[in-house]
């Protein structure tokens, strides 16, 4: 299994510029903001959208390839496409929206019940979308999507028409059913959550170009740039001064020292903390890495407290803590972060 | 009463919406189909220039075309034997141009509406052009479709200008209602001119009920309840 896409398409605000290829089976995961061109590049795969130029192949089998001037239709391409409102026609039965999965011959009265069978739809064969819920109308959608018997599919922000209860239960199904399909996949989210939870791989977007990519978890442990590291979520960062090999200079956390486990190279120009990184340091006197703060905004989640710090001479600067409930003794003077904890960023 | 001009008028407009019906859809498939913008644009605006004309001026347009002296009206006389100008048929020719562009501005604007990703998720499935057409495209605006037939209907029944440009007020042959009211009226006889005008008025109001029934209807399929995931 390999899928290879280099696609270049002029939008409205941006250019969209990306290229990957996965060999083997394909788990890739694509982030960023709303409109960064994510679900453009899964619509230039299906061949909803053309691109300018570019070649995209799956299986070696060439999709689309401007300069030899191939470019398959959707329905020739063998990719399966989740919408992110599921695009179930309102005016269809469930049994007749699977049916269209297979093209134009329709399929079999048994084939759609098996189908129904594996999706757990039994019964509902004969409602009408708009009679579903959320979560049964994803299922239909997937199971009509399967009916073509796709090489890849391509998952447009699956959750996002989902009520939150309904959202983890759906993506732990998402998870054990990718696997079961041994299907190469793509899903497109916003959501850091969805991608960490899903994807093996991730591409991380930003205005229509890659700012980072690799495995997820190395990604969200190291995203190695400033622009990865504010999209994997990293609310606090700093513009630093290399002091050493290991050390250097916060100049955005009131110019305190910190020490990093990894070398400062000379390219690093930032540092970020994580907002669930940092530790109180009072009453420790040997914690390292110390960063003197002032409350300036304490606000309670269900499960954790937010608390935004101001620090610098002027209190200019912010910095977010996240700590979970348990945890919390009250708003320290002190905050520290292990050496292990401070990522090491490129422009 | 003289019953003529409703039997005139009913068959011109029943056979003039059949006419215009299928016209008005397929002009609209081929227009929201047209990738060029500009040529959309122009395009649209030939077609939807008889709304805005004075019926008149499409009546004086038509005679050009289908005056016995002109090429298509000669051609017809000629090979046919059929005279077009001043004739039954007339009346139907001045009813299809007149009513045209409501029909397809209806119609292009019900396959606007319809999702386009519910077109791209078709198209991904593999269905064909023309089968993405009649089972997703026209089952979706057909509410749209249905109101612009209506009132096409409605627009054809009462078509007076045109109509008496290229085909005349000749009593019992071309006289339709609105022009049966013109010439009572042009006569003095306003007794005549009621009867008709009543029966323009409640044809006319049980078209514009029927639309809003089919517009009320809307898509609402399925009639059960929503129901929570169990």
């Amino acid at each position: 299994m390999s899928l290879e896409v280099s696609i270049r398409k002029k939008l409205k605000g941006f250019y969209l510029n990306v290229s990957f290829a996965q060999e083997g089976q394909v788990n890739l995961g694509i982030l960023g903001a709303s409109g960064c061109g994510k679900s453009m590049t899964l619509k230039c795969i299906a061949g909803i959208v053309t691109p300018d130029e570019g070649r995209i192949a799956v299986n070696g089998r060439v999709l689309y390839d401007s300069e030899k001037k191939i470019n398959l239709p959707p329905g020739k391409r063998k990719v399966g496409y989740l919408f992110q409102n599921y695009a179930l026609f309102p005016h269809m039965t469930v049994e007749q929206n699977i049916a269209c999965g297979f093209g134009n011959n329709g399929g079999g009265k048994a084939i759609i019940e098996e189908l129904l069978g594996r999706f757990q739809l039994e019964g509902l064969g004969g409602r009408y979308p708009g009679e579903l819920s959320g979560g049964q109308q994803q299922r239909v959608a997937l199971a009509r999507m399967l009916a073509g018997n796709p090489e890849v599919i391509l998952l447009d922000e699956p959750f996002s028409a989902l009520d939150a209860h309904l959202k983890e239960a759906m993506q732990i199904q998402m998870i054990k059913s990718l696997e079961t399909w041994k299907k190469d996949a793509i899903l497109v989210t916003h959501s850091r959550d969805e991608a960490y939870r899903i994807c093996r791989d991730l591409m991380v977007m930003e205005s229509g170009r890659e700012v980072a990519f690799g495995n997820t978890r190395e990604l969200f442990r190291d995203p190695k740039t400033l622009a990865a590291a504010r999209l994997t979520g990293c609310k606090n960062i700093s513009r630093i001064r290399r002091l050493g090999d290991h050390q250097l200079e916060a100049l955005d956390w009131g110019g305190v020292r910190l020490m990093s486990k990894d070398e400062v190279t000379e390219e690093i120009r930032f540092a970020g903390v994580r907002a669930h990184d940092f530790h109180p340091a009072d009453g420790c006197a040997e914690m390292v890495n110390r960063i003197p703060v002032r409350l300036s905004e304490l606000t309670e989640a269900p499960f954790e407290m937010v608390i935004l710090f101001s620090c610098g001479a002027q209190a200019e600067h912010e910095i977010w803590w996240k700590v979970s409930k348990p945890d919390y003794r009250g708003i320290p003077e002190d905050l520290s972060v292990a050496p292990e904890d401070i990522l090491l960023l490129r422009e | 009463m003289d019953f003529s001009p409703i039997l005139i008028s009913l068959k011109t407009a029943s056979l003039s919406i059949v006419i215009t019906f299928f016209l008005g859809i397929a002009c609209a498939r081929l227009v929201v189909r047209l990738k060029h913008d500009k040529l959309k644009m122009v395009l649209d605006g030939i077609l939807t220039l008889p709304l805005v004309l004075p019926p008149t001026v499409m009546g004086f347009f038509l005679l050009y075309v289908i005056g016995v002296k002109r090429p298509v009206g000669e051609f017809f006389l000629e090979y046919f034997g059929v005279k077009l100008a001043f004739s039954w048929t007339a009346t139907v020719i001045a009813a299809v141009a007149i009513s045209f562009p409501m029909m397809y501005r209806s119609a292009r604007g019900a396959f606007e509406q319809v999702d386009q990703n519910l077109v791209h998720a078709a198209r991904t499935l593999g269905m064909s052009e023309r089968k993405i057409f009649w089972k997703v495209m026209m089952p979706l605006a057909l509410p749209g479709v249905a109101s612009g037939g209506v009132l096409s209907f409605a627009r054809g029944l009462g078509e007076f200008g045109a109509t008496a440009m290229v085909a005349g007020n000749i009593a019992g042959k071309t006289r339709t209602l609105p022009l049966a009211v013109y010439s009572h009226v042009a006569a003095g006889n306003m007794e005549g001119a009621y009867q008709y005008v009543a029966i323009i008025v409640v044809i006319s109001f049980m078209v514009v009920v029927s639309m809003n029934y089919f517009t009320m209807r809307g898509s609402v399929y399925g009639k059960r309840k929503r129901r929570r995931e169990p």
